[in-house]
């Protein structure tokens, strides 16, 4: 079809972009009925939540030990969540695929987590907080949902403290804070550079007193491979033990998914190994919506890949941009040079050149983009990797001469420590490069206000929802998000589905529970049968090279097209030709592996139908199509102001992914004005 | 560069385990430890060999998941994690041992992998501050003085990884469980449990069948977070104040 590029401020409406044959929009889905309620409460805004509080039916203390909750992820969404709802007494059953809840991949995290307590006094609220949120995801968020975030972050720090999570303190023992991620209002509390650690460990050891309590079992080397729905509700999963390979059937009266993002479909991102999709992806295929789920996040600071064994990427905090600067050489001669043999007039300092008053600072979104564009210009620096050098410099010459080794170690030592370590290169001498990666997926399943999903009795948190950021993440904001959700919003909202319980008893050898196990034995006796030519890893990297070329920074209706051929005939050569080795029944990591790259091959299709879909640049993601005369992003709120919600158009069971179709959320703003972003 | 790698396999925890040696050519400076180990297996597997297992997940040195014996030092010749840990610190020719971690407590599951689920029941004794959700007061209610809060943070970097174990000839558990009881003791919110904590920690250790501690020094040499041997000082110190109360 041909391409209509938008004159700037004459949007393009979606509608009349879209061509739809045969039922099929772009030849490639269907509309579907629109998502018409949320399950918000009416009222102000700021008075929703208390509402929803107080109308969530309470369940008798006596009976909660019969009521039993299944979570899976033991990261801040799932660990808080299962510590919480085993203090207040119910039966939960916590699941994480690595040999310890501790280790969940929120233990990564760096930076910080927002509250907004205004302890500096300069001026934050929850409003504040709420309006930087929404703004910074480019306004594709549900405002009532982002309002409550707001609203109970400050509760989250009260808790930490009292489980002695040791936040940095000031010489006086209050606790100190800073701004974060170009906002205004220092709001962002933090442990040195490890804040994710401490705030898991928090969470980790509530955890264990319940576990030593009675209340929670923990289920460690387990991975969940299918979603048990009977009756139309979500009632359990079906898990493999990860050292014994049995299949196992878990019931319960409600099911929590907090399995995290999915970022590993581009095979190199600041994930862990085990990152997946699959509780998500197999929930969806028992008709989960999966919202947004192109929206990814890429973060312009973090070491560039050095060579074909790269296995993952590191990122380093962003707080370096704050006294680092970043450039590239002008001419493409001298990207060989020693850069402390380029003089300054040949360099060009290419963000604060385009973004005169944000300079260095601008948004995570837009350092990343002008990256690719320089280093696409063959601009880049360092090795190069395919036909093109990808790194800039991120220089901290200046900083050096304006403060002191001593000063500039103090504040940035960790960082630049462990820069060294992986590149073997000192950043005191030698100009850091950087380049960026995936880092976190702002997608996922679909919630209403409650967290919970269509599917009735199946709840999800953390950063396996389609979340609380819209289109582009705020620093210091998951954090956050997963300790309200898993502290604070889940077990209200959970206690009110639970009132309603028992539901009726399930056995074992209920049809629906029997077909889901089956399923998955199925597909580990396939897996291992194939025995094709090809590793699993060689089909991942071959995946994420097409998601990272087709469905990464910068996305182009033609670029979409051929990225989802070149998937569809990946996935089909997957099943003819991969090679699993090994047994079931003992530990097989090239399994684990296999069942995850076989889901991310289907919603890699998924993610660049979405993209396709949203011919608008906003947030995260750019459209080449939908820019303005000097090349910045141009989002269209005529057409997409919606939230994407997928409805699986295959069979729950079969080998085949269907035509999906799409379910619109529209997006009202009622306590905040659309405004377009604006960085010059 | 050229590598020999005698590598520890066992197909499961009854199984007879076996060191086996393998070649490794073309080795970058530039790969991580484990990223070494991934061309390995790449090429087992092309072959029609079972890989390696070994665990690993965050790759960044900070969840604990990763631990080999390297050459007899645990998590290899620099303070850092095995994921962490550069093939550039090896040199061309170089032949190079990896193990797991060797303990009663860790039973063997696969290869380099073993179960440290005992670790998880320590903390279960008592390595925690009971505070129910939403019952804590306003978080600068309390102020912490700034030299305590900075040694806990200190305590607290502690990833749970079990080197320390594995370094010692007694496989103790002592400076985990002194990271511990040094990081919630230093803080207010964790006295009111302080000397019932280091008791309970204690006796789960022993039970878990961790060895006892002759003060060789060898876990915090091996610590890739640099936990400090004076840990396990406080930890004693606090247990005979446990013991002077009749707890
Ligand atoms: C390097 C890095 C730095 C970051 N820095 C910051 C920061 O400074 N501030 C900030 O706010 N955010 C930061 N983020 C983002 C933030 O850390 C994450 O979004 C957040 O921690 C996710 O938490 P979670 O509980 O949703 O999921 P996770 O912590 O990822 O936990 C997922 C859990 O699900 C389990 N699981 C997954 N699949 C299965 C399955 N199939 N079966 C069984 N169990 C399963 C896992 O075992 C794990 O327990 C950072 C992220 C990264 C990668
Ligand atoms: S004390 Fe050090 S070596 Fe021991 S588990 Fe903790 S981090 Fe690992
Ligand atoms: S893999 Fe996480 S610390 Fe090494």
């Amino acid at each position: 079809m041909s391409e209509t590029i938008p004159t700037p401020g004459t949007p393009l409406a979606a509608d009349a972009a879209a061509s739809v044959d045969g039922g099929l929009v772009h030849g490639l889905y269907r509309d579907g009925d629109k998502i018409a309620d949320t399950a918000a409460p009416a009222g102000p805004i700021d008075k929703k939540w208390t509402t929803r509080k107080f109308e969530a039916h309470l369940v008798n203390p006596a009976n909660r030990r019969k009521l039993s909750v299944i979570i899976v992820g033991t990261g801040l969404a799932g660990g808080a969540a299962a510590a919480t709802l085993g203090e207040a007494g119910y039966h939960v059953k916590s699941f994480c695929y690595q040999d310890s809840p501790r280790r969940a991949h929120s233990i990564a995290a760096q930076g910080g987590i927002n509250a907004a307590k205004n302890y500096k006094e300069d001026g934050d609220s929850t409003h504040r907080l709420f309006y930087d949120t929404v703004k910074g995801g480019d306004y594709r968020s549900r405002e009532t949902n982002v309002y409550r975030l707001a609203e109970v972050s400050a509760n989250i720090i009260d808790q930490c403290v009292a489980q002695g999570v040791p936040f940095a303190r000031e010489y006086g023992g209050l606790l100190d804070n800073r701004s974060f991620g170009g906002v205004q209002v220092s709001r962002t509390f933090y442990a040195r550079g490890q804040t994710g650690q401490q705030l898991l460990i928090g969470a980790y050891q509530a955890l264990e007193r319940q576990v030593a309590a009675g209340t929670v079992t923990s289920y460690t080397r387990h991975e969940m491979l299918e979603l048990v729905v009977v009756d139309g509700r979500a009632r359990g999963i079906i898990a493999r033990d990860m050292v014994t390979g049995e299949i196992q059937t878990h019931l319960a009266d409600v099911v929590v998914l907090a399995t995290g993002g999915y970022g590993n479909v581009f095979f190199l991102s600041t994930n862990a190994m085990g990152s997946n999709v699959t509780a998500g992806w197999r929930a969806h295929r028992k008709g989960a919506y999966f919202g947004n789920p192109c929206y990814t996040q890429i973060h312009p600071t973090c070491i560039p890949v050095s060579g074909d064994h790269q296995s993952k990427l590191t990122l380093m905090s962003e707080s370096l941009r704050n006294d680092g600067r970043i450039w590239v050489p002008k001419r493409r001669e001298d990207c060989e040079k020693d850069p402390r043999d380029i003089p300054e007039e040949d360099r060009d300092y290419y963000l604060e050149r385009i973004y005169p008053s944000f300079g260095n600072l601008v948004p995570r979104d837009i350092a990343s983009r002008q990256a690719k564009n320089v280093c696409d210009e063959g601009r880049g620096v360092g090795p190069k990797v395919g036909d093109f050098r990808r790194g800039v410099y991120l220089d901290f010459t200046d900083a050096l001469k304006r403060m002191s080794a001593e000063a500039v170690g103090e504040k940035y030592g960790n960082l630049l420590d462990m820069y060294h370590r992986i590149t073997g290169d000192n950043p005191y001498e030698v100009p850091m490069r950087i380049y960026p990666a995936v880092h976190y997926t702002m997608g996922g399943l679909w919630v209403d206000y409650d967290l919970q999903s269509n599917v009735p009795g199946l709840f999800v948190t953390g950063e396996a929802n389609f979340s609380d950021h819209g289109a582009n993440r705020l620093g210091a904001s998951a954090l956050m998000q997963g300790l309200a959700d898993g502290y604070f919003v889940l077990p209200n909202t959970i206690r009110d589905y639970l009132s309603h319980a028992p539901y009726p008893a399930v056995s074992e050898d209920h049809p629906a529970v029997v077909e889901a196990r089956d399923a998955v034995q199925r597909r580990v006796d396939t897996l291992l049968s194939i025995n094709g030519e090809r590793t699993v890893d060689s089909f991942h990297k071959e995946l994420g090279h097409i998601m990272w070329e087709y469905c990464g920074m910068e996305r182009s209706e033609e670029g979409l097209r051929k990225g989802i051929d070149l998937i569809r005939s990946l996935r089909a050569e997957f099943w003819r030709n991969v090679r699993v080795l090994g047994a079931a029944d003992t530990l097989n990591q090239s399994l684990e592996k296999a069942g995850r790259v076989a889901d991310f091959l289907e919603l890699g299709e998924l993610m660049c139908i979405d993209a396709l879909h949203r011919r608008e640049s906003c947030g995260g993601h750019f459209r080449a199509e939908s820019q303005t005369e000097d090349g910045e992003a141009l989002r269209h709120d005529d057409g997409y102001l919606y939230v994407a919600a997928w409805e699986f158009g295959g069979s729950p069971d079969g080998g085949d992914t269907g035509i999906p179709i799409l379910h619109k959320e529209d997006l009202v703003y009622q306590a905040i004005e659309l405004k377009q972003r604006s960085y010059k | 560069m050229n590598l020999t790698l005698n590598i520890w396999r066992q197909d499961g925890p009854e199984a007879p385990g076996r060191m086996v040696t393998y070649q490794l050519a073309d080795v970058s400076g530039d790969m991580s430890f484990l990223e070494m180990l991934d061309v390995l297996n790449e090429s087992l597997i092309t072959k029609g060999e079972e890989p390696i297992a070994f665990d690993s997940d965050c790759r960044e040195g900070i969840c604990g998941m990763c631990g080999l014996m390297i050459s007899g030092n645990a998590h290899g010749p620099v303070t850092t994690t095995t994921c962490q840990l550069h093939m550039r610190e090896f040199h061309d020719g170089d032949s190079i041992t990896i193990e797991p971690w060797r303990a009663d407590a860790f039973p063997m599951i696969k290869d380099l992998v073993v179960d440290r689920s005992s670790f998880d029941r320590i903390i279960q004794a008592g390595g925690f501050i009971s505070a129910n959700t939403g019952s804590a007061p306003e978080a600068h209610s309390v102020p912490v003085e700034k030299r305590k809060a900075d040694r806990a943070f200190e305590a607290a970097a502690c990833i749970g990884c079990g080197a320390c174990v594995a370094a010692c000839p007694n496989a103790s558990a002592m400076l985990f469980m002194g990271a511990k009881v040094t990081h919630l003791g230093e803080l207010p919110q964790g006295q009111p449990e302080r000397y019932a904590r280091v008791v309970k920690m204690v006796a789960q250790h022993d039970h878990e069948g961790f060895g006892g501690c002759t003060n060789t020094g060898a876990c915090a040499d091996a610590c890739p977070k640099e936990i400090p041997l004076d840990v396990i000082n406080t930890l004693n110190r606090d247990l005979r104040g446990a013991l002077g109360r009749g707890r």
